[in-house]
């Protein structure tokens, strides 16, 4: 299985274990993530106005790379895939905005939405197999009490991204069980980390973040998981508690037994 | 209603798509803002103020740089209001504004530490500035 991947900038980065424990895992699992050629940086927000075209174009350019190689295209950072999915769902939908794009890029082919947009997560679930990445697991993290945090990105809007169900999520622990840890289910798991704020005001992401860590820690968690560089930066950073937040690819490699090639 | 509000008004409405109308006013878009105390306006204050065309009020409250576009009073929404995208237009309207940006590349070097995504500059800068 091959698919186009875009990485995005904080994963060339700031996020580069994010990345790295990805494409190793990948391979353990018997698919491989193609770089795409000549990406650029997706914009990290969606923009909510429909008459904002200019910053949805690289995605637009991703996804057409994407369906030039006849491949589905692979995200893994939560922004990354928010943006780009919202962009194709845009291509899909709105024909206005579909030739404003196509206008713009001049692509040879214009484009209207016909990429199928992965997240790594869903590239597990639905094409690996929560079963088969069991059966692949050499180092099961038996034992181990592991909090998902989904944030906003992977799941809002459920109509456009269709990942989970938004209110009652359940593909990462399902991936967590996956590779032998336990699942440990918190309130908070789907609820703001303060993103951006922290430039503006960290007085109110360090609100943010500290809500959710000390949800996490009451319900008997010792390690919290995320997709995203900046819930990871703010939950470390401005939550003031000690619990070790990590990539969930990390434990995905090491269950698997590729994490010391790093 | 002023002159320069009714136009704001349009602009506000056309930048956003939103059709504030369909408002019930049952208040679940602020119920779960996570920046509820931050917010001079709530967001389902935004709504009803851009009907009544106080848009001047919202431009100048820093409620517009307080919404961390979660989506969450969005995607909650049982009228598909989505007062999100309220906000971001008013916001846009203020910025959009010449020489007023809200974050300045120059304001960023001071903001840095070792650990800080290149996400977070981007998506702040995407949000703050035009």
């Amino acid at each position: 299985m091959k698919f186009s991947y875009f990485p995005g900038c904080t994963l060339k980065t700031k996020a580069k274990d994010l990345d790295f424990y990805a494409r190793a895992s990948a391979e353990a699992l018997g698919f491989t993530l193609e770089e795409l050629p000549e990406w650029q940086c997706c914009g990290a927000v969606y923009p909510m106005s429909h008459e904002e075209i200019a910053p949805k174009l690289s995605s637009v350019r991703a996804l057409a790379n994407a369906r030039d190689l006849g491949q589905d295209l692979v995200t893994l950072c939560s922004a990354c895939h928010n943006v780009i999915k919202q962009t194709n769902y845009e291509m899909q939908t709105s024909p206005m905005d579909r030739d404003m794009a196509n206008r713009y890029l001049k692509l040879e082919t214009p484009y209207s939405g016909e990429t199928t947009v992965l997240h790594y997560l869903e590239v597990l679930r639905d094409r690996v197999g929560f079963d088969k990445i069991k059966e692949k697991v050499v180092n099961p993290l038996t034992g181990r009490k592991i909090a998902a945090y989904y944030g906003c990105l992977l799941l809002r809007p459920s109509s456009v991204m269709k990942m989970d169900d938004p209110e009652n999520p359940s593909i990462l622990e399902d991936f967590i069980r996956a590779i032998g840890a336990e699942p440990v289910i918190y309130g908070m798991r789907n609820e703001c980390c303060g993103g951006y704020i922290t430039l503006e005001d960290k007085a109110a992401a360090e609100k943010r973040s500290s809500i959710i860590m000390k949800d996490a820690e009451s319900h008997g968690a010792e390690t919290v998981v995320t997709a995203c560089p900046l819930c990871m930066y703010n939950l470390r950073k401005n939550s003031g508690s000690k619990l070790p937040v990590v990539y969930f690819t990390e434990l995905l490699a090491e269950a698997l037994g590729v994490k010391e090639a790093r | 209603m002023s002159e320069s509000n009714k136009l704001l008004k349009e602009t506000v409405l056309h930048t956003s798509g939103v059709d504030v109308l369909k408002c019930m006013r049952c208040g679940k878009c602020t119920a779960t803002c996570p920046s509820f105390d931050e917010m001079e306006y709530h967001p389902h204050q935004f709504v009803y103020m851009v009907e009544k065309g106080q848009i001047e009020k919202l431009m100048n409250s820093d409620s517009i740089y307080k919404c961390l576009s979660c989506f969450a009073c969005l995607e909650r929404c049982p009228r598909q209001v989505e007062p999100a995208k309220l906000i971001e237009a008013v916001r846009l309207a203020a910025v959009r504004r010449q020489g007023m940006n809200h974050m300045k590349a120059d304001d960023i070097p001071a903001l840095l530490d070792e650990d800080l995504p290149q996400q977070a500059i981007t998506s702040a800068m995407r949000k703050y500035s035009k």
